[in-house]
């Protein structure tokens, strides 16, 4: 499906939507509340079948916190990126999607471990590779370590 | 006697026990610990603790510039050192809209076959080892030796190189480069089959590894187990095919793609696989545009305000890259999608069931690289 049908599908589908300019794929925002819905429509309609979860990114956009998805469809061959965002940072919650596409898991925690997003529903939702007694949330931007870090 | 033994026996029967497997163990290739669930031998559930070697490599790049980055991808998946810095090089490359010369191509996707084919080596010896044939490790390191003799003439490093800079290569090629390469292939093609004779095709590897870790097609996808892992499962997901870059769209190769799922499957993968990489750098070789080494670039790279996404073939699977630039000279956000993070998530769903020993060979087949998990 090219980039014009998939633009009028997903609106079709989420009206809420906001599709963004990108150079190689559509790059579409979703209210956090309309993620579950969108995420399972384009892994179940067939013809959209988004059955690969290539990157799952946790950013911090100063202000908001949140996530991009990239999927991918191996039968399609069309890729579509999905952003989503929470403006609560003390105590941000998303909607998970790893009983969806499984690789989430893993991502999700790591997203939870650097980022300190709680994903809702998520089975196993420990932090991954920082130390349980770590304190604060590394890859956020107000992120201050006067121990560890080194400022150049 | 009977008696004495009995209550034992039922007692580690009937209860499930966690052991560590790890951080310090010869098969888990790194500082990985595997909590393994056990009831007998029989493994039930298993749980990956990573983070041991975490240095944060995403945090440090948001006060890197984009040159600097690609010394630390070097220290990502170090097998796959080359690759991963193609991986940065070409995302600013494009975010740049910058054309490379023909010769940088050529000469990248060489390297990048040289890089994968002394990966698989390592992967070879070791997954001998794991399983028991020491000879293995020898053979393996051996031929690898010689690709990182090529490596160091040329780049002036054998491991990590940052040979590739953005629009780029750091320095030409050694004059002797083409040649050491043709002489290498003559030398590997035989050895090879040496490699089938001692390790293919051996009774006792495959009966300890055909139908162990079996992993379907789907469950591949959905898990994201990419690369030559993938593949033994059925699943077409070769970057350099289906999103090629370089000069992978001016040669002919075979996807190889085998459909049992199982660790003898992801083994075979591999092992074509190093037989491809050398077609790839045969077609080639003797084809080296002349030209510049280097496209025209400025001094200081500050990537326009947006969003940028870019994927390669690691030996082990897809590495993505993704930036978020605000236009400045470091990147606001940068997320590396390495192979072996996603691979490793696999482990546990594909090794309940069975023995304790076969996780060795399953964990071996999946090749995982630990510091591309920890990053």
């Amino acid at each position: 499906m090219d980039r014009e049908k998939l633009k009028e599908k997903i609106q079709g589908l989420v009206p809420e939507i906001l599709p963004e300019e990108n150079k190689d794929f559509l790059a579409v925002t979703v209210p956090a509340a309309q993620l579950r819905k969108l995420v399972l429509a384009l892994r179940n309609e067939p013809d959209l079948s988004f059955d690969f979860l290539v990157c799952l990114t946790g950013v911090d956009w100063g202000k908001e916190l949140g996530v991009v998805y990239h999927f991918e469809s191996t039968q399609h061959k069309h890729m579509l990126e999905v952003k989503v965002k929470t403006a609560d940072r003390e105590n941000p919650v998303l909607e998970t999607v790893c009983d969806i596409w499984r690789t989430a898991e893993f991502h999700e925690r790591e997203v939870y471990d650097l980022l300190g997003i709680r994903f809702n529903n998520h089975p196993d939702l420990r932090k991954i590779f920082l130390d349980e007694s770590w304190v604060g949330y590394p890859l956020r931007k107000d992120y201050v370590d006067d121990v560890n870090f080194v400022e150049l | 006697m009977k008696e004495i033994i009995n209550p034992v026996a039922k007692h580690i029967e009937e209860e499930e026990y966690h052991i560590n497997m790890g951080p310090q163990h010869p098969s888990t290739h790194g500082v990985l610990r595997l909590v393994v669930s056990l009831q007998g031998e029989i493994v039930k559930s298993l749980k990956p603790h990573c983070g041991y070697i975490h240095r944060g490599i995403e945090k440090m790049c948001e006060k890197d510039t984009y040159p600097q980055i690609i010394h630390l991808t070097d220290r990502m998946d170090y097998l796959s050192a080359h690759i991963n810095n193609h991986a940065v090089c070409l995302l600013v490359e494009k975010a740049l809209e910058v054309e490379v010369p023909e010769r940088v191509k050529y000469i990248r996707t060489i390297v990048d076959e040289l890089n994968r084919i002394a990966s698989h080596q390592l992967w070879w010896c070791s997954f001998g080892m794991d399983l028991g044939g020491l000879t293995c490790f020898f053979y393996g390191l051996r031929d690898r030796e010689k690709i990182l003799d090529i490596f160091e003439q040329s780049f002036g490093s054998r491991l990590l190189h940052s040979y590739y800079t953005p629009g780029g290569l750091m320095q030409d090629i050694h004059p002797e480069f083409q040649k050491n390469v043709k002489d290498f292939i003559k030398y590997f093609r035989k050895k090879i089959r040496d490699y089938d004779r001692i390790l293919s095709g051996n009774v006792i590897m495959q009966e300890r590894a055909r139908g162990v870790g079996k992993l379907s097609k789907e469950d591949a996808i959905s898990w994201g187990v990419t690369g030559p892992s993938g593949r033994g499962s059925g699943y077409s997901c070769d970057v350099r095919k289906h999103h090629p870059y370089a000069a992978y769209d001016k040669v002919k190769f075979n996807e190889v793609l085998l459909h049992e799922g199982d660790t003898l499957a992801r083994y075979m993968v591999r092992m074509h696989e190093m037989r491809e990489s050398m077609n790839i750098i045969e077609q080639l070789i003797d084809n080296i545009p002349a030209g510049d080494f280097s496209a025209k670039m400025k001094a200081v790279i500050k990537l326009p305000a947006g969003e940028y996404f870019q994927r390669v073939e690691a030996a082990r699977g897809t590495l993505a890259v993704y930036v978020i630039s605000d236009g400045n000279k470091t990147p606001f956000r940068m997320k590396f999608r390495s192979p072996n993070f996603s691979n490793l998530s696999v482990l546990d769903h594909v090794s309940r069931g069975c023995k304790i020993a076969d996780l060795v060979a399953i964990g071996g087949s999946l090749d995982l690289v630990i510091p591309d998990i920890d990053r």
